[in-house]
């Protein structure tokens, strides 16, 4: 269990800088959402911004403002989720080398296009030398990149715990286990996700068919620093999480979500929202149809994908998301009632899969 | 809950060296290096560029794993190297442990599709196949294997330049020491492609001959390819499987250098915190290590830096260290996981590995490079450095049981 | 040598994304790297890429960078005594 101290999310809402989004929600006629972008030149200077797409841009922004909103720490640790990398970059040197046939290639488009240049730009600007790693696995990029951050809390909470015993023998203070007093563990990471879309993968998506079952294409950046020690101002507890890979049929999904909840000693009916992953394929949906008439009957259900579009990483969307819905209680975020008058929004599930490939459950609770 | 070791129970490789564990240390043994012409790449560059190619068409490879012809030269590297890991831990039927796939890569499906982008760039509502593209993703490749070897419980990919794989062996390992998996097979793989070839050519740092780790007048890199996995287990599956592990994953970290997107610091801050840090997590000293398996990649800028390091945190006392990147080039998100099991190999049979060509040590440093292959030595705890662009360093520590 | 001096300033600019300068922000004589416009290795490569792009010029090796890229006017000077070279 991890407490989400802050976060910061570009999206193709106005959702960047807060935790809430405007009454009129912006929408998205046709098949592509675009994301609603800062003034960059508020965040990084005009050297900088020269070295940065617009992936990079966007989450290196998102990852500011995530930091800016806890008070600027230093994070202990920057972990990163993107399925797709950096397309752009990717798709300016490979028509260079196309166009040129393999002649006059110039390198910065190739050095950007690396899947892990967001987590290294911002490590860059931070001056920050702590552990960095990138996922890059599909519906499972977030996911992947939240396990790692949680581990490492605990691993730092163990390795400080182990400081703290070794420092009383003065005879086993080597150099390592003084290397180890003196970093005292993982405190904060930071973790977050981002996706772009761009008029090649568009373009190629569509040609795949994706966009004709009703699904209409998003991106993002989101950001969380994320703690194992409660702070004021925390946007909620993050109790759990867990990934599943193709099952086999819907009773094998809903067998998952039985035993998570199990896990965490809860039934249904301590959930006060669960979020959907309805990206508007009805193939796809009848999933959280079938859900909805089953394990999730009697729980209020909310979409987010209407709001940001369907990519391998919108579950970072997501957990944004729900940490508006805590903060706000029961005050419906765009409009649809929740449970009974009053009652206040104390803990949410989402349940979200992508491409019925890569299901992901979490469970965030208000602080 | 925390275990407290992680063993190595088996090991996979394919490189420019060899399609099989057996055959890479028999020439390793023999010095016999794997870079030369490229053959089954194709490129502008082909005369001018020597590169580790492993010696397997992608139809070969497609027949040694059963996996379609048709599928990305990294998938099919990596589904042969992740095989023979799997069956080199005399794992059986996995179907009681909690088992999962942690690989690694950073060109994905690119060489498909950089064949798909010319036609598309012609023509984008029709150009190219789109089989081509649809593993075009990191993600993609893993999930080809993953398949392949029926691995369903976890699966994810790490992408990290060219510590990829190794930081893919130390999540594997952790999430072990976290309780939440049994078995990991864990490591990395990349396939040559146009775009990594013209991409590391346009940074000048590709040597027009053979490369020369740690030489006075090394000029750069030779690309590579390959894949090289270790299938983890937790103490409780060592006992239960019949054989010895191999080794015990002792020491791990990453750090990053935070200097700039492609160079290394001067000092080498990244690959120093790294290194000090793995030995840390082994609860070791300097002077415990018996081998370095370098990166080394030849570039001037590397080996100055990784050197600087070495000679920061090892001072005066250096063990024997060499590249094997000299033998098989650098595979970029491969390279962490082949030089993995090198280093495993190291410790089960005692082994000090040549760095190939050196002539002139680098002056600046007070140590050189190990140049002839030794056996039968003492090896008990052995360092491999993986450091990537956008800074990113990562240190193992594989030590005896 | 005033064309091309002002030719490669508005080069550079569009070569090295430095979308905030104007050619007139850029000195003949003013350090490219480390101080004054604050270069560095990758643009370095970008500008020999940009010699051989639009002058036709290769550089013999990337040792001769440093020299080569001082200042504009250093570049100029450059393109000015090996023009007409086969690259």
């Amino acid at each position: 269990m991890v407490y989400i101290r802050s976060t910061g999310n570009i999206s193709p809402q106005h959702s960047f800088g807060g935790l809430s989004l405007p009454d009129k929600l912006l929408l998205y006629p046709g098949d592509r959402m675009r994301c609603v972008e800062p003034d960059y030149t508020s965040f990084f200077d005009a050297k900088s911004l020269r070295r940065m797409s617009r992936i990079i841009r966007m989450g290196v922004a998102a990852a500011m403002e995530c930091l800016h909103k806890a008070g600027d720490p230093a994070p202990d640790a920057i972990i990163t989720g993107t399925a797709y990398g950096c397309l752009e970059d990717t798709t300016v040197f490979l028509k260079r080398m196309v166009e040129n046939q393999e002649e006059l290639l110039t390198p910065t488009a190739f050095i950007q296009s690396t899947h892990n240049t967001v987590g290294a730009q911002i490590a860059l600007l931070l001056k920050c030398h702590e552990y960095n790693n990138t996922f890059v696995h599909r519906g499972f990029s977030f996911e992947s990149a939240l396990l790692d951050g949680i581990m490492l809390l605990h691993e730092g909470a163990a390795d400080a715990g182990a400081a703290d015993a070794s420092a009383t023998d003065a005879d086993a203070l080597h150099e390592g286990a003084a290397d180890v007093v003196a970093r005292k563990g993982v405190r904060q990471v930071l973790v977050g996700a981002v996706d772009e879309i761009t008029e090649t993968s568009h373009a190629i998506l569509r040609r795949f068919g994706l966009y004709r079952s009703g699904i209409t294409g998003g991106e993002g950046a989101a950001f969380f620093l994320l703690s194992l020690e409660a702070s004021n101002g925390d946007l909620g507890r993050l109790e759990g999480l867990t990934t599943f890979y193709k099952p086999h049929n819907l009773i094998e999904t809903a067998e998952h979500i039985q035993a998570f909840l199990t896990a965490h000693s809860l039934t249904v009916h301590d959930i006060d929202l669960v979020i959907t992953g309805r990206n508007g394929n009805p193939v796809e949906d009848d999933i959280y149809d079938q859900l909805e008439f089953g394990i999730f009957s009697g729980i209020d259900a909310e979409p987010y994908k209407h709001l940001c579009g369907e990519y391998p990483t919108a579950t970072a969307f997501a957990l944004w998301y729900a940490c508006s819905w805590l903060k706000k209680g029961s005050d419906a975020v765009v409009g649809a009632a929740v449970g009974g008058i009053g009652d206040p929004t104390r803990r949410v599930l989402i349940y979200n899969h992508y491409q019925n490939v890569h299901h992901s459950l979490f469970l965030i609770a208000s602080c | 809950m925390i275990e407290t070791d992680v063993f190595v129970a088996g090991a996979g490789v394919v490189s420019a060296i060899g399609n099989n564990l057996p055959e890479c240390l028999d020439a390793l043994e023999n010095s016999r290096a794997g870079i030369g012409p490229m053959h089954w790449l194709s490129s502008r560059h082909r005369d001018a560029l020597p590169v580790g190619e492993v010696h397997l068409s992608n139809a070969a490879l497609a027949d040694m794993t059963g996996l379609a012809p048709g599928a990305p030269r990294t998938a099919l590297l990596s589904a042969l190297a992740a095989r023979e890991a799997l069956e080199s831990a005399g794992m059986g039927e996995m179907g009681s442990w909690r088992t999962g796939l942690i690989s690694a890569n950073s060109v994905g499906g690119m060489d498909k599709t950089e064949d798909f982008y010319a036609h598309f760039l012609s023509n984008p509502a029709t150009g190219g196949r789109l089989r081509d593209v649809v593993h075009h993703e990191c993600g993609r490749v893993t999930e080809l294997v993953a398949d392949l070897l029926g691995v369903r419980h976890y699966v994810s990919t790490i992408s990290t330049a060219c510590s990829s794989s190794a930081n893919a062996i130390f999540f594997g390992a952790r999430m072990i020491r976290h309780n939440l998996l049994d078995v990991v097979i864990a490591g990395g793989t990349d396939g040559l492609a146009r775009f990594t070839l013209n991409g590391f050519n346009s940074l000048m740092i590709l040597d027009p001959a053979l490369c020369k780790p740690f030489d006075e007048h090394r000029k750069g890199l030779n690309l590579g390819e390959g894949a090289g996995y270790v299938v983890l287990v937790s103490a409780r599956v060592a006992a239960a499987l019949k054989g010895e592990p191999l080794a015990r994953l002792s020491g791990y970290c990453n750090a990053n250098d935070a200097y700039h997107q492609t160079a290394s610091s001067p000092d080498g801050t990244g690959s120093y915190l790294a290194m000090k840090g793995a030995l840390a997590r082994a609860g070791l000293r300097p002077g415990d290590i018996s081998y370095i398996n370098l990166h080394g990649t030849g570039t001037q800028n590397n080996d100055i830096a990784e050197g600087t390091a070495i000679q920061l945190l090892f001072d005066p006392h250096f063990p024997p260290m060499s590249s094997t990147k000299s033998f098989t080039g650098h595979a970029l998100g491969g390279s962490g996981g082949i030089e993995a099991v090198f280093s495993v190999l190291a410790i089960k049979e005692g082994l000090i590995y040549p760095n190939l060509r050196l002539e002139t040590p680098i002056e600046a440093l007070p140590f050189s490079v190990e140049t002839l292959f030794r056996k039968n030595e003492d090896i008990r705890h052995v360092l491999s450095n993986s450091f990537g662009f956008g800074g990113n360093c990562t240190s193992l520590v594989f030590s005896k049981l | 040598m005033d064309k091309l001096l002002a030719d490669l300033k508005r080069q550079i600019i569009a070569q090295l994304n430095l979308k905030d300068l104007k050619p007139e922000d850029i000195g003949d004589d003013q350090p490219l790297f480390v101080e004054g416009l604050g270069l560095d290795s990758i643009d370095a490569l970008e500008l020999i890429v940009l010699l051989q792009q639009e002058y036709h010029i290769k550089l013999a090796s990337s040792d001769e960078g440093p020299a080569v890229f001082q200042s504009v006017r250093t570049m100029a000077n450059y393109i000015t005594a090996h023009q007409g070279e086969k690259v």
